[in-house]
């Protein structure tokens, strides 16, 4: 390694860390905000006095949240969306790529299947033409409205094809040697292989679908079928702001239970904490892998 | 090893995944169709009396949508400009860092704003630049007046494209890093024996080792130009902004699914994806050319 030993490399070292440690703060600051306040009274956090630490600590927002039916109804929906959501997002894909991976000759005409992939991920018909579908199939007001609306995951099939693809092909080989057929090749073979990028893909289903909130606004008619995002923006986003003058949005923000809000805030971004270590792990992996050439 | 019994096998595998695009990606195209039409969902799209180009033409005239266009390419080539640079100077500068050991823990910890969705950022966003809110607080230290800045025309889209920037640079900046571990350590060596200081390190090997990267990432950004991030403004935008704020898509969410005039928001729509097509498409023969990015 190279040695630092100048004065103004070394005060380089310094300055450069203490900007490095105030921009990681600054990424983590806002949520432990959030935290603070939904731990503080809510006169002092409604008088704007809580920074870093609670004030007039309680847990009194939770509990509090622990009487509301509606918010764990829309948790619960959520729930039910990630599961069925990421089980037939991620199993779809996998089915879908495994095909697709093999050489024109194995399938005919691969390529031109691959550019109807191409093509329905470049381009899209708009919100409205893409609503008007899904209310024609009578999906609206439905739990698989959010687990299939937003169609098949084309960035991930194309991920896992790459991924396939630069598997070495003498295991196919042998595989095919023994007598094993397509689906067993799959099962056994491929899937196998491929642990660290399906847990990339599953992961990010996960997070997306547990962060969407449009298709949970436009696709339901009913407030009791939101998922948890959509709840938390109809209850505190939108209110806050839309459709008021200057004035009553001061007066809202002093009326607003903010210290409650905060927790609910707060719980929704529990399940994204509880996922993030493992996230961190694989995602790289992820993003570099798009790139994965012939 | 073609096996013709595979074939069958190998459609049957595939049979979900292409049903399921052409049930939500390929009939809603057909959907199009809309914008040439004086839509009315009573009829149904088969039997809506047409318009021609109607609907684009009124589109052309009203004002409104001239300056939703712009404020849309505002915010979109800022966010490209910002989540290009900032990532970059991020990523240079942790690779600098001499504490190697805090280097693991800070890229963990700036990742985490990028995977909360902003319906939460959003409402931590307003709370903390809200009328009260610490930025206040902090302001009133030094003697200014509270300022409403979610209220303010003239400051939402730096307040935009700012935060944008701070969800996303720590995910931006994995590439960047990616890059930056791939420089031969040997070159930096060969210069610190002639006497190149840090500086010029940066100069001469660290940026031009990185530059490919560099120009990949600007080129694929360029598919963004009217794409201004519809989650972001929708959760933080009202009314007192609209006139900086509104974008393409937020306009289309409230002509089309609230005021109901569905084909001057198919119409306005199609316009935005046939302009992004062919742009993303641009810059992915663009990377073809220039790096040899290929897509599969």
């Amino acid at each position: 390694m190279i040695e630092q030993k100048n004065i103004g490399s070394k005060l380089f070292n310094i300055i450069n860390g203490t900007v490095l440690i105030l921009i990681t703060l600054l990424c983590l600051v806002p949520l432990w905000y959030v935290l603070m306040i939904s731990l503080s009274e809510k006169s002092a956090v409604n008088a704007g006095a809580v920074t870093f630490w609670p004030i007039g600590f309680n847990f009194l927002s939770y509990e509090k949240i622990l009487g509301e039916t509606a918010f764990f109804a829309s948790f619960w929906i959520s729930v039910k969306r990630v599961v069925f959501g990421t089980i037939v997002g991620v199993g779809i894909t996998l089915l879908t790529a495994y095909p697709l991976s093999k050489s024109s000759r194995q399938l005919p005409h691969r390529n031109a299947y691959m550019w109807v992939l191409v093509f329905c991920m470049l381009f899209n018909g708009g919100t409205i033409p893409w609503y008007i579908t899904i209310r024609s199939y009578g999906l609206i007001d439905s739990i698989w409205a959010l687990v299939l609306a937003g169609s098949l995951p084309v960035f991930n099939v194309i991920l896992i094809v790459n991924f396939f693809r630069n598997l070495p092909s003498a295991m196919e080989e042998a595989a095919y040697v023994d007598g094993a057929g397509p689906w067993r090749t799959f099962l056994l073979i491929y899937i196998p292989l491929s642990g660290p990028v399906i847990a990339t893909i599953t992961l990010f289903t996960i997070v997306g679908h547990w962060n969407e909130f449009f298709q949970g606004l436009v696709l339901n008619t009913k407030q009791s079928n939101y998922p948890l995002q959509t709840y938390i923006q109809q209850l505190v986003v939108s209110m806050d702001l839309s459709r008021m003058n200057s004035e009553e949005i001061k007066l809202t923000a002093q009326l607003n239970n903010k210290s409650l809000n905060a927790a609910k805030v707060f719980i929704a971004m529990i399940p994204v904490l509880i996922i993030y270590p493992f996230l961190q792990r694989y995602f790289i992996t992820g993003i570099t892998l798009g790139s994965v050439k012939e | 090893m073609y096996n013709k019994r595979f074939l069958k096998h190998y459609w049957l595998m595939m049979a979900p995944g292409y049903i399921w695009l052409i049930l939500f990606s390929i009939v809603p195209m057909f959907g199009i169709i809309m914008a040439f039409q004086d839509f009315n969902p009573g009829l149904g799209i088969l039997k809506s009396p047409w318009a021609g180009l109607e609907n684009f033409q009124y589109m052309f005239s009203i004002g409104d949508i001239k300056q939703v266009f712009l404020n849309t390419i505002i915010i979109a080539v800022g966010k490209m400009a910002g989540n290009l640079i900032v990532p970059l100077i991020f990523a240079i500068l942790l690779n600098e860092l001499a504490v190697k050991k805090l280097i693991r823990p800070i890229q963990t910890l700036v990742y985490l704003p990028y995977f909360l969705s902003w319906v939460i950022l959003a409402n931590i966003i307003l709370t903390i630049f809200g009328y009260n809110g610490p930025v206040n607080n902090l302001l009133q230290i030094f003697g200014i007046d509270p300022v409403l800045f979610f209220g303010k025309a003239d400051m939402f889209r730096p307040l935009v494209i700012g935060t944008d920037i701070w969800k996303g640079f720590g995910y931006n900046a994995v590439i960047y890093l990616a890059a930056l571990t791939g420089i031969d350590p040997a070159l930096h060596e060969a210069a610190a024996i002639d006497g190149a200081g840090r500086f010029k390190r940066l100069l001469h090997i660290t940026l031009p080792g990185i530059s490919s990267t560099i120009i990949l990432l600007a080129i694929l950004s360029l598919g963004n130009v009217l794409n201004a991030g519809f989650d972001q403004i929708f959760n933080l935008y009202n009314p007192l902004v609209y006139s900086t704020g509104d974008i393409i898509d937020t306009w289309v969410y409230r002509a089309g699914l609230v005021d109901l005039q569905f084909s001057l928001a198919t119409a306005v729509g199609l316009l935005k994806s046939v302009v992004s097509f062919i742009l993303i498409t641009v810059s992915y023969f663009m990377a073809d050319r220039f790096t040899g990015y290929k897509i599969f």
